[in-house]
């Protein structure tokens, strides 16, 4: 399809200049024609439209793909993914209008000349992880997740685009094959995509994976094969840890990237919000020998895992949320002031019950202390050594748990409003369920004023747990 | 959305009921849902009677909707109703002639004068396989619905839908040559683009056997191209006390209690 002029009229679009000649596509910038008084309608944003390139040449798998990404944009909403605005008739006028977003995809980040601040990485890193959790909660698995297919904006938020390799769980896939053909970039893409499992969440993580380990490293951990034995190498090959390519990649950092980068789907993060977690947590990440080696994976593992990776075949995945539930992120509001045992030891019973019947499960334990807690001018009162004192108080706490397969963190919220911190803090981590005492967060007496259990079970995003105070020790008093 | 002009296209919502087997509990919960979301029209892809209790009544609600302009398809049950054969000592057939004895002539006059198949542009209405509608196969798998489809390929139709499974399932076309299955999920609309070859099995309204009680049909958007399938709950119990009320075997009632 040749490009079009200004000015063209496309169903009631006008086109304006182009964006981007790919070789799929062109994009446009786009506004409502001019109706017959002159009058334009506003959308209230700026659009552009993506036209497929169809022509005799192309393969099925362009045409298919648009019509994959006409079908899964309209569900989509949230901030991290483009407004939908309309489609154009498949065989007739095939066309997709959206949202034009400004900024600059991670290709800019991930290619720049000089190394990004570990900080940066780690911050855009979790905007990234929490926008294709957003995705994942709406049933979508991208599977195609690169640089280019990353926006940054100029806030630091960021939105996913191109979603022609995408699969929605509700939807018959046109993508999927008896075949079971790998349907991806080969740069970024899963070894279980490799195989053809398309619409495992943890696919997305993979991909992440690779996006830090260039981005940190400036090179490419499984580099970009151009056969299907040298695709078929990440089912088994443990990529070069960061580390040995550049010694001052952070432990804490290589840990999350190379979790991100298992060749098992389930040793990678569960679901991209622990990985935001992790990101947007450098400090309580818990580091394990692959955050602190500096060699690459011996030839004997790699011989057993490659003996293994013969036999691997196409399995079906579970819905995206379902998956999500599975795993969820527990966080218990634990009180700090006029807090008796049986509180205590009531929430720690409900939550050793809680994560006992969710393998995989996290643990966040979080406090809110006043803000005049702390003082910058009294020793005894700094930030660190109140915050030192509350964490081991958590820690301490939490020893008596059964922790095998579970990760846990302490995290310290100043602010004067105790609810809406534990609310921020539930929503701004993706928190599946909150546990808190049920009477300590506030004054058994105050039945007319709201207080804090009430405020959160209210405003949650989640489920929320209010935990009644009672030692085993009682009933015999 | 300019719809192509060339293909004519009904532009109203349809509901796709199937296997009803003289349940008629199940059989009003599903038209009382259907309506609900919008339902103008009525397709009934056969087996109205066989194995549940209330035929008569099941066959006068039909002959209703079909009054209305509901389309009607004949299943192997309606068949063996209008004439049982006393030598066929299958599980299927171990009602047919109690149902028989219930009918009044009007009704199996109705049940006799069904078509096996009806075709609406591009689209077919068929009980079983289209291969050979009158020998019932079963559409369980990729290479069965496309025999299915290969025979209504030859009529000019390239989406068939289908009951008599008892499942509910789609059959499509994608990147590959070969048809791919998908479950659905109940309640979720999925695209239905009418570019691309398609054939459906809606599943069972009278004798869910998935381990579900609920009752399922599903709803078909042409102008938005969708389809939707749903599950409807509706008072099982009833349905199966019915069934050991008529003295029928026990089996057949517990079956609805159980979704099996």
């Amino acid at each position: 399809m040749k490009l079009l002029e200004p000015g063209h009229l496309i169903d009631g679009f006008e086109i304006m200049e182009c964006v981007h000649a790919g070789g799929m596509a062109h994009i446009y910038h786009v506004r409502y024609a001019a109706d017959a008084a002159g009058v334009r309608r506003d959308p209230g944003f700026p659009m552009a439209m993506k036209i497929p390139r169809m022509t005799a040449g192309d393969g099925a798998e362009n045409i298919i793909s648009f019509e994959v990404e006409c079908q899964i944009m309209p569900t989509l909403s949230g901030p991290h993914v483009p407004r939908f605005v309309a489609t154009g008739d498949l065989i007739r006028m095939p066309y997709l209008v959206m949202e034009y977003v400004p900024g600059q995809t991670l290709a800019h980040w991930v290619e720049a000349e000089a190394f990004t601040p570990f900080e940066t990485v780690a911050q855009i890193g979790a905007a990234m992880a929490h926008a294709v959790h957003s995705l994942h909660r709406q049933n979508v698995c991208h599977l195609d997740l690169k640089p280019a297919n990353v926006l940054v904006k100029p806030d630091g938020a960021v939105v996913l685009l191109d979603f022609g390799l995408s699969c929605h769980a509700h939807y018959p896939d046109l993508l999927a094959e008896e075949m079971r053909k790998a349907v991806g970039s080969p740069v970024w893409i899963a070894p279980e995509q490799v195989v053809g499992v398309r619409g495992d969440l943890r696919s997305d993580i993979f991909a992440v994976g690779v996006m830090l380990y260039e981005w940190v490293t400036h090179e490419l951990p499984f580099g970009s094969p151009q056969t299907a034995g040298g695709l078929r190498q990440r089912l088994w090959m443990d990529p070069q840890p960061p580390r040995q390519r550049r010694a001052e990649v952070p432990e804490w950092l290589q840990e999350i990237i190379l979790r991100c980068l298992e060749p098992e789907a389930a040793q990678r993060y569960p679901s991209a919000s622990h990985l935001a977690f992790d990101l947007s947590h450098p400090d309580q990440v818990t580091i394990t020998e692959r955050g602190r080696r500096t060699r690459g994976t011996g030839f004997k593992t790699h011989f057993k895992r490659w003996i293994k990776a013969a036999g691997m075949h196409y399995q079906p995945s579970p819905l995206p949320s379902q998956q999500i539930e599975e795993v969820p992120i527990l966080m218990v509001a634990l009180p700090h002031t006029d807090v008796s045992d049986a509180t205590l030891y009531s929430l720690r019973e409900a939550t050793q019950r809680s994560l006992g019947i969710r393998p995989g499960a996290r643990l966040a334990c979080v406090t809110v202390i006043s803000p005049s807690a702390t003082s910058s001018t009294e020793s005894h009162k700094s930030e660190t050594n109140v915050h030192r004192q509350h964490l081991s108080r958590m820690k301490l706490w939490a020893q008596p748990l059964d922790l095998r397969d579970h990760q846990m963190s302490c995290h310290v919220l100043e602010a004067g409003d105790v609810a809406e911190a534990l609310l921020r803090y539930a929503e701004g981590n993706h928190v599946t369920m909150i546990l808190m005492g049920a009477a300590t967060h506030g004054l058994q007496m105050q039945r007319f004023v709201a207080t804090v259990p009430i405020k959160v079970a209210m405003g949650a995003p989640c489920t929320v747990i209010l935990v009644k105070q009672a030692l085993p020790f009682e009933s015999w008093a | 959305m300019i719809l192509n002009s060339k293909i004519l296209r009904p532009i109203m919502k349809c509901a796709l009921l199937s296997d009803i087997h003289a349940n008629a509990q199940a059989l009003k919960a599903c038209i009382a849902h259907a309506r609900a979301q919008g339902a103008e029209r009525f397709v009934i892809l056969g087996d109205l009677v066989g194995y549940g209790a209330q035929p008569g009544e099941v066959v006068d609600q039909i002959m209703a909707l079909a009054a209305q302009g509901a389309v009607v398809i004949r299943g192997n049950h309606d068949a063996m109703a209008v004439q049982p054969q006393p030598t066929d000592t299958s599980l299927g057939a171990s009602t047919a002639l109690w149902t028989h004895q219930q009918l009044s002539a009007r009704q199996s006059d109705f049940l006799a004068a069904l078509p096996l198949q009806v075709q609406e542009h591009k689209t077919l209405f068929v009980h079983a396989s289209a291969e050979w509608p009158e020998r019932w196969r079963y559409i369980d798998r990729p290479e069965l619905a496309q025999t299915c489809l290969d025979a209504a390929a030859a009529l000019q139709a390239d989406r068939v839908f289908v009951g008599h499974v008892h499942h509910q399932s789609v059959y499509y076309r994608g990147a590959g040559q070969q048809l791919m299955s998908f479950k659905p999920t109940p309640g979720a609309p999925m695209p239905m683009p009418a570019h691309r070859q398609w054939v459906v099995t809606v599943g069972s309204v009278g004798q869910p056997r998935d381990g579900d009680p609920r009752a399922m049909y599903a709803l078909l958007d042409d102008a938005a191209q969708r389809l939707t399938f749903h599950r409807v709950r509706y008072a099982h119990a009833e349905a199966a006390a019915a069934i050991r009320q008529a003295g029928l075997p026990a089996y057949f009632a517990e079956r609805l209690e159980n979704g099996r």
